[in-house]
């Protein structure tokens, strides 16, 4: 028998690994991103596998939103990539510290 | 309204006006201003004494401000007026206003002369403060304050190194004998519920035979209330064991040796013991002490005095001793005769001070008396000056009939410590007589050594100076004789050699001006007079009672004993005084080569009492390098090591490894920052959901 702890199980275990795919990620910035829709996916997976726990229907509703949002983010997402790349010639997460003062 | 205001503040207002003045009234208004306060101030204090004199004033307290008030603490302001107090103000400022006159000749050519003047002001209120003190916190008042006018005018040539050492010395020194000045003070209070002078010498017999704790051990009250009070007085008065900073204090100017190191200040501490003469009399043991440290006193430096060559020194170390008779002749009982000495000494060691001034003035600042000799007839007036002064130190007077002024008190002290009857009183008395000896040698070898004799003024590099700047180079003072003068300074340290440094030189010494004249002048009378007069007052067996009225113990029985000592005490201060004479003539006059020879036989003696005992190095040894040890140790150890190293540097350490930390974490890339984004949204969730 499934149970709810196999969902959070799993939805956990794609958590972490979405974290580290953006922290130990050195090479590419679509990686990260990917990375971010993993873990979008986790919170997916653990929305709607509350609500069919609990029998509350906003958690899938909720999932839904989530969705639209991933779909919005992948594609600025991307976007930004595409500017990036024209202005610097890289993706490569190594060469984006211009953050440092 | 009371003279006595006047008589105290006007040289307080003298000095603030002056000093606050300074360079901007002028060198002549504020030495006008001084000098002029310190004579309405004398011609106030003559009238004073003179009514305690003809006995138809009393002692009266002038109240003068609110101090303090605490709890069972209470005390004001008073300005005291008793016969010892009108004895003081004459004294004080009788010398100050003539040594204020002399400084205008003096210090004529220094470029600070208002702050001179306004310091010489100031320590004259300082003193007159300390004897019109009805309260021991104000004499304390007075004593610090004099003691702070001394270390500036020590150190009035501050430029000069070895000046700014003698003031910090004298200081210092003066610190050690004003703990125990203040332990006395505070033994009193704790005693007696007041520090009313005469309250307490009031409730004192009652106290006698009690005891005290101190240190652990129980002591008789007085005995140790009067050895602390003491101690004071040793320190101010230069006895030994704290004389030390006396002969360093001739760095200051001369007028400044004449007024605060010979006539006034030092003799505070003998004031005091007088003053508190009721304390003193009720512990005989406080007392042996006061007469042995006296009498001790008396001899050392008297036998320092004849081996120096310093013109002032030889006149410190003669000061030094004459307030050891002072001390041993109150520590005998005979309190008059040791106010008596006080009030005689003064004029004469003013006078003498004043004189070697001069002399040292017409010398151009030459103060070794072996570039001196023949000055009689170049410098007549002072050398009679001279004459007098050292007529009165040395005591010359025949008994029952007269004499100057030392004569009286001297022979006072002398009879009246050998009438005490007590074994220490003639042991006193003896020592008094040797050191009378020693006395009249060593002023007959100065008067000797600088106005008779032949010119051995060439040797000296001053002279050599002042014959350069007067007659250009080239003069006939050859060069390698500057080399050997050299020489001179550094190993001769036994014996004037006569075919050496012979002649003038080419120099031409200058009697000094009037106004440096005119002190000498009245000084002289003092000295030649003083005795004569006064004696009947001070010391009179039946007067003296009557002068006194109280203001000390006048021992009239003792008094009456002195008379009768057997003839051969009165006698012999006036023997060895012509011994001494006839010894410093032959040595110095007659035989020159004498003495060389004579310290030749004696070398180690000599030598011991040439370094002055060794006391100085003696203190560096046990007190100063331990000092200069313990210093450094705190500083390398306590505040280099400690303080800094976990203070200032150990924050400045923390703040520079810090930021080194700090500066790596702005690593610039964004996934770093996104971690640490989540490391503390972890962080705060938990937090939240944990507490």
């Amino acid at each position: 028998m499934i149970g709810i702890e196999h969902y959070v199980f799993v939805s956990s275990m794609l958590f972490v690994l979405g974290v580290l795919g953006i922290f130990l990620n050195r090479k590419n910035i679509i990686v990260i991103l990917m990375a971010i829709e993993l873990i979008l996916l986790a919170v997916n997976l653990n929305l709607v596998a509350f609500s069919a726990f609990l029998h509350d229907l906003n958690g899938q509703i909720f999932a839904m939103f989530v969705l639209t949002v991933a779909a919005g983010e992948a594609a600025i997402g991307l976007a930004i990539l595409v500017i990036y790349f024209r202005g610097r010639g890289t993706i490569a997460v190594d060469d984006v510290n211009h953050m440092k003062g | 309204m009371n003279s006595i205001l006047f008589i105290v503040f006007l040289p307080l207002l003298a000095a603030f006006i002056g000093g606050l003045g300074n360079k901007a009234l002028g060198n002549t208004v504020v030495k006008s201003l001084t000098t002029g306060a310190l004579f309405v101030s004398c011609a106030l204090s003559w009238p004073v004494f003179l009514s305690f004199l003809s006995g138809s004033a009393e002692a009266i307290v002038t109240p003068v401000l609110h101090w303090v008030s605490s709890g069972a603490l209470n005390f004001n302001w008073e300005l005291r007026v008793d016969t010892m107090t009108a004895v003081m103000l004459v004294v004080i400022t009788s010398v100050s206003a003539l040594v204020h006159l002399y400084s205008w000749g003096y210090m004529d050519e220094d470029p600070d002369q208002p702050r001179f003047f306004a310091y010489l002001s100031l320590f004259t209120f300082a003193m007159l403060m300390l004897v019109t003190a009805n309260n021991l916190v104000q004499m304390f008042f007075g004593w610090e304050g004099v003691g702070l006018a001394s270390y500036l005018l020590i150190g009035f040539w501050f430029r000069k190194p070895s000046a700014c050492a003698a003031a910090i010395k004298a200081f210092v020194v003066n610190r050690v004998g004003d703990l125990g000045f203040m332990l006395g003070i505070f033994g009193t209070y704790l005693v007696f519920g007041t520090v009313s002078i005469p309250e307490i010498l009031h409730a004192a017999p009652s106290m006698a035979g009690s005891t005290i704790g101190f240190l652990g051990h129980r002591w008789d009250t007085m005995t140790i209330l009067c050895i602390l009070l003491f101690i004071g007085a040793m320190g101010k008065s230069a006895q030994l064991g704290l004389h030390t900073w006396l002969p360093d204090a001739m760095e200051g100017p001369t007028p400044v040796s004449a007024l605060i190191h010979a006539a006034t200040m030092v003799t505070a501490g003998v004031f005091m013991v007088c003053r508190l003469s009721p304390m003193f009399v009720t512990s005989p043991v406080a007392m042996d002490f006061v007469t042995i440290v006296g009498a001790a006193t008396c001899f050392f430096a008297a036998t320092v005095g004849t081996t120096q060559w310093d013109i002032k020194r030889v006149i410190a170390y003669s000061t030094c001793s004459q307030l050891g008779y002072m001390f041993f002749a109150a520590g005998v009982g005979a309190f008059g005769a040791s106010m008596f000495h006080l009030f005689t000494h003064a004029f004469f060691k003013a006078l003498l001070f004043l004189g070697a001034g001069s002399v040292i003035h017409a010398m151009h600042h030459e103060q070794d008396m072996r570039y001196y000799g023949a000055l009689r007839q170049e410098i007549p007036l002072t050398f009679w000056a001279m004459m007098a002064g050292t007529l009165a130190i040395t005591g010359v007077g025949i008994a029952e009939i007269g004499g100057f002024a030392g004569f009286y008190s001297k022979d006072a002290i002398i009879e009246a410590a050998y009438a005490k009857g007590t074994a220490l009183g003639h042991f006193a008395s003896f020592t008094g007589i040797f050191a009378a000896l020693l006395t009249s040698f060593y002023s007959w070898r100065l008067v000797f050594l600088t106005f008779f004799g032949k010119a051995r003024w060439a040797g000296s590099e001053h002279i050599q100076h002042a014959v350069h700047d007067a007659h250009g180079h080239g003069h006939d003072a050859p060069s390698e004789e500057h080399g050997d003068s050299h020489a001179d300074h550094s190993h001769d340290a036994h014996g004037i050699d006569p075919h050496h440094g012979e002649g003038t030189g080419g120099y031409h010494p200058h009697e000094s001006p009037v106004s440096m004249l005119v002190p000498l002048g009245v000084l002289t009378l003092g000295a030649v007079f003083a005795g004569a007069v006064f004696h009947g007052a001070f010391v009179g067996v039946e007067t003296g009672g009557e002068f006194w009225k109280g203001a000390l113990v006048f021992d009239e029985h003792l008094m009456h004993l002195s008379h009768e000592v057997p003839g051969f005490i009165k006698w012999a201060p006036f023997t060895v005084m012509l011994t001494g004479l006839l010894i410093a003539w032959y040595c110095y006059l007659k035989n020159p080569k004498l003495p060389a020879a004579i310290v030749e036989q004696i070398g180690v003696i000599h030598t011991f009492v040439f370094n002055k005992w060794y006391f100085d190095e003696l203190y560096n040894f046990m007190f100063v390098r331990p000092a200069f040890w313990i210093g450094r140790q705190f500083w390398k150890i306590g505040d280099v090591g400690i303080i800094d190293r976990f203070g200032p540097n150990g924050a400045a350490w923390v703040v520079a490894k810090g930021t080194v930390g700090a500066r790596r974490l702005q690593s610039g890339y964004l996934t770093s920052y996104a971690l640490v984004m989540l490391l503390g949204l972890v962080a705060a969730v938990s937090w939240v959901m944990v507490g």
